[in-house]
């Protein structure tokens, strides 16, 4: 196999350094060598690590989220390649370790190499374990296509591309624990309906009793998925690929595909192969050392501690933190202890929290219990000798901090039990965070304390980008990066300072907007290359800076802008928008939602020329003609003869219209005619993200004026509101009125000095409905309609030369701007084909 | 100019002597200042960029992460940026700075008549 990473021989000197190597690249191999380099290990060893897969080192938690789509798989890498190369490790990704030689200290691998070492680690974690099922392997002893399990990105990559073929629709998933009910979640977003078979007697039962197990059976019920408990597969039905599963004494069950999430296995094979002790996994002492071997380690789940084995990342931070200290000989004194597992987290979009005893078992236990079952809510703590030895909350994690603080150090309870369930009239959120104890964790996947982020500001770090970068807190799955923000605030007692960096208006060019528009216009720079050679640090330019400069520089220049087209982004350079197989979207501009026979006719005409696979009406009442290739782009504008409609680009898009008072019989203004007003004057000018208005005729709103950046609503008396920083989409806002106005004429006037406003105030990408709220709506009134800063002629000037400036870009198809402008950039057949309908 | 998807597949060969193939992909002009084009040589599709200081460099034309097409993406001297979903790599080695796989990168540049020349191991 091949070596991702391997060193430079930059010196010939001899290396001193002992020999470090690392079986296993998963989440507790990376962090054992993390926690290793953090004690100054670099000097002492030169470190290897083997990692099964041929990959860097990724977040397995959160492929929930991979397979749900809302990640990608790139987004969830712990360690980049990069990271192996700038700390000197040797990575050797995809290659397997067979035999460890504890006489003569050697690995040997997969790849035939035998690598020597002086100290070894081993952390080769877990696999799915697949229960035997008659008919799970073909007669050639592959897995029956279909069948997958849920442990890797393979797994998950294979399972949603599997997932996403037409004739795929149905899934069954054994297992109801925690990987199970995420797998049924995330297959429910491709489309896939979906039973979970289980053989316990309720859901999660490794985590709470059959009264929490009922209530989840029910939030998990109603999002749509079949739950069938004390049921056992024992047979997997079709002969070439999955058509359905047998259980014992129930009904055979139809299916395309069968994902086992039956629990994990340690992976000890190596260990056992090489003659080290192994148990149900590999067996260490409280130093994490294997028995009676001086120089090899374990850590992760592969390991058995004390008789426990962990499934869980939090006991595996503890274990690393210790194993780094033997290691670096940073503090011989270091113990692991165990770990107490109370586990929080999310499934299936239900908040679940466990901890301890799921119920009482003595006879003066107390059991204190909420159900609310209709809500998805269910609480349950056992009480011994007024401490909390277990609990179990589902549907509402409001108290769950404060719990596993209680649990962990067996804190004093309040004599009323019910304060434990709820907050009654207690403090609120802020005083939440001033009492929780130093050493409660808020990051859950990263492992880190309110302490250690009290301690990092202390250090000087007051930027929370930079407490997130400095401790990993809030960069697992997330979710806790709110409490992260409040822990920072409170600590640094109001005196938080924003990152300078985030307040650049592009990060390659140190400079807020406002700055950096002084600059531009003393300087008389015209182009985005000359911005980078001017201002940026040593004149370098900056990928990720140039589409935010190719918009501001057309804003500032209008018609005298120097147009280099590598700075655009590549919708701006061919003027559609690109879609996730490397074809185009193109939608013409159809002018408040108004079109006709026989624009229509040329549309059809078009879609059946160039055989178009999709054509979809669009939310801002415009057609969509899906999955154009690049070459075809300008005939296909030709056959059109319609100017662009904007649907790709940061800058002003459509103005959605309802039919307003020429036929509608409750319509007070001429919606449809301002609308058609409004964009034949704004038409294409860019902006730092994308605009979309809409003009209503009545306040029945049929176009949604409230919740757009700019919205138009005719009001009796023939007069008209106007609502700026309204929004719809991933957030969801009302707008605030602007002003309320008299005539067509001076909504246009102040649409347009509000919009040349926010082109020149904004930051890059910051919709109206966060801008809006920043500068202030009273701020805005004054500036626009009052004109309290004597702003308003420069504004209306310079968004006059803007509109003036406006061109047709699909006007380019006979005259391409550059070479190969149109040209085609792959073949097709190679990417991902998006399915035809 | 030439608007071909085959640019490039009709070209001069020659063979260093040392086992390389030299190609020759036509002229430098249909590769605009600070833009990448693809080019299918030899059944392998590769993009090849012409960076703001004038050099040229060539990797391999589709994404490992999504498949998206990498001469469509965005580039300064050091990197490229996939138009999908904007992962990055870096223009020297092929690495991914963000976590995805690496392309491959060919050595390329421009002969003394301005003929863009690539060389396959």
């Amino acid at each position: 196999m091949t070596t991702l990473a391997s060193r430079s021989a930059r010196t010939k000197t001899v290396d001193s350094r002992r020999r470090l190597v690392v079986i296993g690249n998963g989440m507790a191999g990376a962090r054992a060598v993390e926690e290793i380099l953090a004690r100054g290990g670099a000097v002492q060893y030169r470190i290897t690590m083997f990692g099964d897969e041929p990959y860097g080192n990724y977040n397995r938690i959160m492929l929930s989220h991979v397979l749900s789509g809302e990640e990608d798989t790139g987004n969830i890498f712990l360690n980049s390649l990069a990271w192996y190369r700038d700390n000197d490790i040797t990575l050797h990704a995809g290659v397997r370790v067979d035999k460890i030689d504890r006489f003569a200290k050697l690995v040997f691998s997969g790849d035939g190499r035998a690598t020597p070492y002086d100290v070894l680690i081993i952390a080769t974690g877990s696999r799915s374990h697949l229960p035997p099922m008659d008919g799970m392997y073909t007669p050639g002893g592959r897995l029956l296509p279909g069948i997958f399990a849920f442990r890797t990105i393979d797994d998950t990559t294979g399972m949603v591309s599997y997932a996403q073929q037409d004739h795929h629709h149905r899934a069954v998933v054994i297992g109801g624990g925690l990987l199970g009910l995420e797998a049924a979640r995330g297959l429910q977003s491709h489309g896939i309906d979906v039973e979970v078979v289980h053989s316990g007697g309720h859901l999660m039962n490794a985590q709470m009793g059959p009264d929490g197990g009922a209530v989840l059976r029910r939030s998990v019920e109603a999002l749509g998925i079949g739950v069938h408990t004390g049921s056992r597969t024992t047979a997997v039905l079709g002969a070439d690929r999955v058509r359905g599963v047998r259980l014992r004494d129930k009904p055979d069950i139809e299916c395309d595909m069968v994902v086992v999430a039956a629990g994990i296995r340690p992976n000890v094979d190596v260990a056992v192969t090489s003659g080290l002790p192994v148990e149900r996994a590999i067996v260490v002492d409280d130093q994490m050392r294997v028995p009676d071997e001086d120089e090899i380690y374990a850590v992760g789940e592969c390991i058995q501690h004390r008789g426990e084995v962990y499934g869980l990342v939090a006991p595996l931070w503890e274990q690393a933190a210790v194993l780094a200290d033997h290691v670096t000989g940073a503090n011989p004194k270091a113990a692991y202890l165990g770990s107490r597992t109370a586990t929080k987290l999310k499934v299936a979009g239900v908040d679940v929290a466990s901890m301890g005893l799921q119920a009482p078992e003595r006879d003066t236990d107390e059991h204190v219990v909420f159900s609310e079952p209709s809500r998805g809510v269910f609480k349950s703590i056992v009480i011994r000798d007024s401490k909390i030895v277990g609990a179990t909350l589902l549907g509402d994690s409001r108290k769950v901090a404060y719990l596993t603080q209680a649990f962990d150090r067996g804190l004093p309870l309040p004599d009323e039990r019910v304060s434990l369930l709820f907050d009654i009239g207690g403090p609120g959120e802020e005083a939440g965070v001033a009492e929780l104890a130093g050493d409660a964790q808020v990051c859950n996947c990263n492992g880190v304390s309110k302490q250690t982020l009290v301690d990092t500001v202390a250090g000087g770090c007051t930027t929370l980008a930079g407490v997130m970068d400095a401790t990993r807190a809030g960069k697992g799955c997330g979710s806790c990066k709110l409490l992260v923000r409040q822990v920072v605030e409170w600590a640094a007692d109001g005196a938080v300072e924003e990152d300078p960096a985030a307040a650049y208006y592009v990060p390659g060019v140190p400079l807020e907007k406002a700055a950096l528009m002084k600059a531009i216009r003393e300087q008389g720079l015209r182009s985005v290359s000359a911005v980078f050679a001017a201002l940026a640090p040593g004149g370098a330019e900056d990928a990720k800076s140039k589409m935010g400069l190719a918009s501001l520089l057309k804003m500032m220049w209008a018609g005298e802008y120097i147009d280099e087209r590598d700075a655009r982004f590549v919708n701006d350079r061919v003027h559609a928008n690109i879609q996730r197989d490397g074809t185009f979207s193109v939608v013409p501009q159809m002018k408040g939602g108004v079109t006709s026979p026989e624009q229509l006719r040329r549309i059809a005409d078009v879609a059946d020329k160039y055989k178009i696979p999709m054509v979809k009406l669009t939310g801002g009442q415009r057609i969509d003609l899906l999955g154009v290739p690049k070459e075809d782009l300008p005939k296909v504008w030709a056959d059109l003869d319609m100017p662009s409609g904007y649907a790709y680009g940061k800058s002003f898009r459509t103005v959605k219209t309802c039919v307003g008072q020429e036929y509608c019989r409750f319509g007070t203004g001429d919606s449809t005619r301002l609308g058609i007003e409004i964009e034949s004057r704004f038409q294409g000018i860019e902006s730092p993200a994308k605009l979309k208005l809409a003009v209503s005729g009545c306040p029945r709103n049929c176009a949604e004026s409230l919740v757009k950046d700019v919205g138009v609503v005719a009001v009796d008396g023939g007069r008209w509101e106007i609502y700026v920083g309204g929004a719809a989409g991933a957030h969801i806002r009302k707008g605030d009125l602007l002003a309320t106005v008299d005539s067509p004429e001076t909504v246009k006037l102040l649409a347009g000095r509000f919009m040349q406003y926010y082109r020149e105030r904004a930051n890059w990408l910051e919709r109206t409905y966060a801008f809006v709220p920043r500068v202030g709506i009273e701020h805005l009134r004054a500036v626009i309609v009052d004109d309290a800063e004597g702003l308003g002629a420069q504004l209306d000037a310079a968004m006059q030369e803007s509109v003036d400036a406006y061109v047709d870009p699909w006007t380019e198809r006979d005259d391409p701007f550059t070479p190969g402008q149109f040209r085609t950039s792959l073949p097709l057949e190679v990417l991902p084909q998006v399915p035809v309908r | 100019m030439s608007a071909s998807p085959d640019a490039g597949q009709g070209t001069g060969l020659s063979n260093t002597g040392q086992g390389a193939i030299l190609h020759v992909l036509g002229p430098l002009d249909q590769v605009p200042v600070g833009e990448g084009r693809a080019f299918g040589v030899a059944g392998e599709q590769i993009a090849v960029f012409r960076l703001r200081d004038g050099s040229l460099r060539a990797v391999s034309a589709v994404c490992p992460h999504k498949g998206g097409p990498i001469a469509d993406g965005t580039i300064d001297q050091a990197v490229v940026m996939c138009p999908l979903h904007q992962h990055a790599f870096e223009l020297d080695t092929g690495c991914s700075t963000t976590g995805a796989g690496p392309l491959r990168r060919y050595p390329v540049f421009a002969d003394g008549n301005r003929n863009i020349v690539l060389r396959l191991p």
